[in-house]
């Protein structure tokens, strides 16, 4: 009984928390992604890069109001920033949208280009980001470290395995949780909303009734942009920060788009949730696990790792490669262009 | 007339640079560049005439790398008698297990996807424990200087056939199952392939060392130090009034320059050959409107499976060439930033359907790419000369190297607005 109540514990502490808190950051990051497919018809390089510039912007913030003093107590002060992050990623997108991806909307350019225009997009922040902050790791997470500590969980319990929460942890979580409800709020239930979606379903029928596309457009940004910084900041409180690996991101956040089906904001966060797990389960040495489980003489010598962590791109590229085999429009009927 | 003028441009920049700067870096970037125009003239093949969007360039680059390690070094008998049969037999056993599971997958009517599904689970273990013996066994062998496999020993010009040979293996595995997807599908795979191919040559210890780099692959070209010790060439270097240092490092680059001429020029009038023939029409058809061309019985993926394999061989010898000019093989320096959306802005900006327009963009953009550095460093000296000093400024001026994605970005957003074409439009 021990051995087994041991055996979840250790499951829950190595893979459960970590790749749920590792999904709801894909799943942000996916939403954008198939937000930016749904309305504006193309798959966006530059989404790393945005997830990037906005948590830099947060960052300096968090920077400046830490050297002033300012504390949010137990929890990290980045969240007290990102409000200003939010505000500069979406002036950012907004004026890239302007100045950049407007010329192709209007003389109708095919997808292709668009995503290689998108390219483009992406060189640009990525050197803006490190212009501002530089390429190395920085850190900016203050506050309690952990909601519940592994010592703490095992004198609690008895147990010999311990149960570590962090405290970015939980919080992805909960603000994951709450900017999806918001989000699907404003999809179901809002006028803007509901005529976001019409343009997503059918873009002449919307025009016809009368939705205007440019504003679909920027609220669409507006939104990207919220869900990037979002993404990006609970991304870097839970790791660290670097410029190349929000770039790297790309990869496991269209692979959980592609899951889902590119264009479904259901199927995106389902996409994320599949695709961290099948990366944390498969790269993890399920030796303890098994060494509570098993009997002693079937215990495992060796780690019992299916791949080493550094193959996890290829999970999810995998995952990507049979869905897409198997299901080409994605767990929940995405749409294709 | 217009490709001439720029053509003449790019050498007289080229030329400039070795004025200005040193005789050295014109020729390092002539080589470079050189290279560069050979993975553009790769992927234009793709893209330009076939409308493949293949955003894996680095992968196919990092086979050619590793195809000159396991070609140009020498090998290590101890550790195939430890343990190299050992690897070979895990991964001939691998093959077998796919192609068991494969035959069970289309010849079995009941049970078929457990029983594959089981062959596989299996087979995997067994694979694991005969392959990890063996690669603990290789490693283990001197791992300071060696710890991996070593290669053929043969002449390191063979290796960038054999580069191709191996990215065109690899491409039409890749092309097998990601070229039925959509364009944005097969871009998102080609990007993810590329990623895992850097990660096995990270990983793969007993194959590249992994990031413990693999040195001292051998030179189709003299070393500098016995150059410097012929006296015959020291002779003639000084009858050209050259210090003998200088004049071994320049010679050296320049037969390097002189062998990728060579390569480049064979290849391009290949592609150029190609693009002329009714081949290369009939990639363009098929590039223009698929229905059509499948309606006029053309075997559309077919013919996108050849061209991916041809240009991602061509990717191939580039990326074995690259490794030769370095001698050495460092997996954790490939970027997608650098191999592949770079190639991709060469392209672009010379001239997507265009071979010499491609070659132009790998000169152009590989010149823009290393002199944006220095000519960012020079233009935030000039923004920042009325500051004061203080860390505002020293962090601009740090952040010059930064400069180059910036340049490369606004680049190919220019041109994909004002010159959608390229330089050098297709004809």
């Amino acid at each position: 009984m021990t051995d087994l109540l041991n055996a979840l514990v250790a499951l829950a502490n190595f893979v459960i928390i970590p790749a749920s808190a590792y999904g709801a950051q894909l799943a942000l990051g996916a939403l954008g992604v198939t937000l930016v497919y749904g309305i504006l018809r193309f798959s966006n390089f530059a989404h790393g890069d945005t997830m990037a510039f906005g948590t830099t912007i947060t960052i300096l913030v968090t920077w400046a109001l830490q050297a002033a003093g300012v504390s949010l107590g137990p929890l990290p002060t980045a969240l007290l920033a990102l409000p200003v992050g939010i505000a500069a990623c979406a002036v950012m997108v907004l004026v890239t949208d302007r100045a950049v991806y407007r010329f192709y909307r209007e003389v109708r350019a095919k997808p292709v280009i668009l995503m290689i225009v998108s390219i483009g997009v992406m060189f640009i922040m990525n050197g803006l980001v490190r212009f501002i902050i530089g390429p190395d790791d920085q850190s900016f997470a203050d506050g309690a470290r952990f909601v519940i500590s592994a010592r703490e969980f095992k004198q609690w319990s008895g147990l010999d395995e311990g149960l570590a929460l962090k405290s970015t942890q939980l919080l992805t979580l909960v603000t994951a949780a709450l900017v999806v409800a918001v989000l699907f709020w404003f999809l179901n239930r809002t006028r803007t909303g509901k005529s976001m979606r019409a343009y997503s379903d059918n873009e002449d029928l919307a025009l016809l009734s009368g939705v205007d596309p440019e504003r679909v457009v920027r609220v669409t940004w507006l939104i990207v942009a919220a869900l990037a910084t979002v993404a990006g900041v609970l991304y870097g409180l839970d790791k660290s920060f670097k410029p190349f690996t929000y770039f790297q991101i790309l990869l496991p956040i269209f692979a959980s788009a592609i899951v889902g089906g590119l264009g479904s904001p259901v199927g995106a966060i389902a996409g994320g949730f599949v695709i961290a797990f099948s990366e944390v389960t498969v790269t993890y040495a399920w030796k303890k696990v098994l060494g509570y489980l098993l009997p002693e003489s079937l215990e495992p010598s060796a780690l019992v790792q299916l791949l080493s962590t550094d193959y996890k791109f290829a999970v999810s590229f995998v995952i990507l490669l049979v869905v897409l085999l198997f299901r080409p429009t994605g767990l929940f009927r995405g749409k294709s262009v | 007339m217009r490709g001439a003028m720029l053509f003449g441009l790019v050498a007289l920049m080229i030329v400039a640079t070795g004025l200005m700067q040193s005789w050295n870096s014109a020729l390092l970037i002539l080589n470079m560049g050189l290279v560069s125009a050979i993975m553009s003239l790769g992927l234009n093949l793709q893209w330009g005439f076939a409308g493949l969007l293949n955003v894996g360039v680095m992968g196919f680059v990092a086979l050619g790398g590793l195809a000159a390690v396991l070609v140009g070094t020498a090998p290590i008998p101890e550790a195939w008698a430890a343990g190299g049969w050992r690897i070979v037999a895990a991964l001939i056993f691998a093959g077998g297990v796919i192609a068991l599971a494969a035959v069970a997958l289309r010849r079995l009517t009941r049970y078929r996807g457990l029983a594959t599904l089981a062959i596989l689970v299996a087979g995997f273990f067994v694979y694991r424990w005969i392959f990890d013996g063996g690669v603990a066994a290789v490693e283990a062998i001197n791992p300071a200087s060696a710890g991996n496999l070593g290669g053929l020993g043969l002449p390191i010009l063979m290796a960038w056939p054999v580069g191709g040979l191996l990215a065109a293996g690899a491409a039409w595995i890749i092309g097998k199952t990601a070229l039925g997807l959509r364009s944005d599908y097969m871009a998102i795979a080609t990007l993810g392939i590329a990623e895992i191919i850097i990660a096995v040559l990270k990983n793969e210890d007993w194959l590249t060392r992994g990031v413990k780099n693999v040195f001292g692959i051998p030179r189709p070209v003299p070393y500098e130090i016995n150059l410097q010790q012929s006296a015959s060439f020291v002779e003639r270097a000084q009858g050209l009034g050259l210090d003998p240092v200088t004049a071994s490092t320049l010679w050296v680059k320049t037969l390097y320059a002189g062998l990728f001429t060579v390569v480049l020029v064979v290849l391009l009038v290949l592609a150029q050959l190609a693009l002329k023939s009714p081949w290369g029409r009939m990639m363009r058809a098929i590039r223009d409107n698929e229905t059509a061309a499948e309606a006029m019985g053309k075997n559309v993926t077919g013919r996108h499976l050849q061209i991916f394999i041809l240009g991602s061989a061509i990717c191939g010898i580039a990326g074995a060439m690259m490794t030769t000019l370095d001698s050495q093989l460092t997996p954790a320096s490939y970027q997608p930033l650098r191999y592949t959306f770079l190639i991709w802005v060469m392209v672009i900006v010379g001239g997507s359907g265009n071979n010499f327009g491609a070659v132009l963009g790998g000169f152009l953009i590989w010149f823009l790419w290393v002199q944006v550095e220095p000519m960012g460093l020079w233009f935030l000296e000039l923004v920042t000369s009325g500051m004061s000093d203080g860390p505002v400024k020293a962090h601009l001026l740090d952040s010059a190297a930064h400069m180059r994605l910036l340049t490369m970005g606004v680049v190919l957003l220019v041109v994909l607005r004002f010159a959608p074409r390229g330089l050098l439009p297709e004809r």
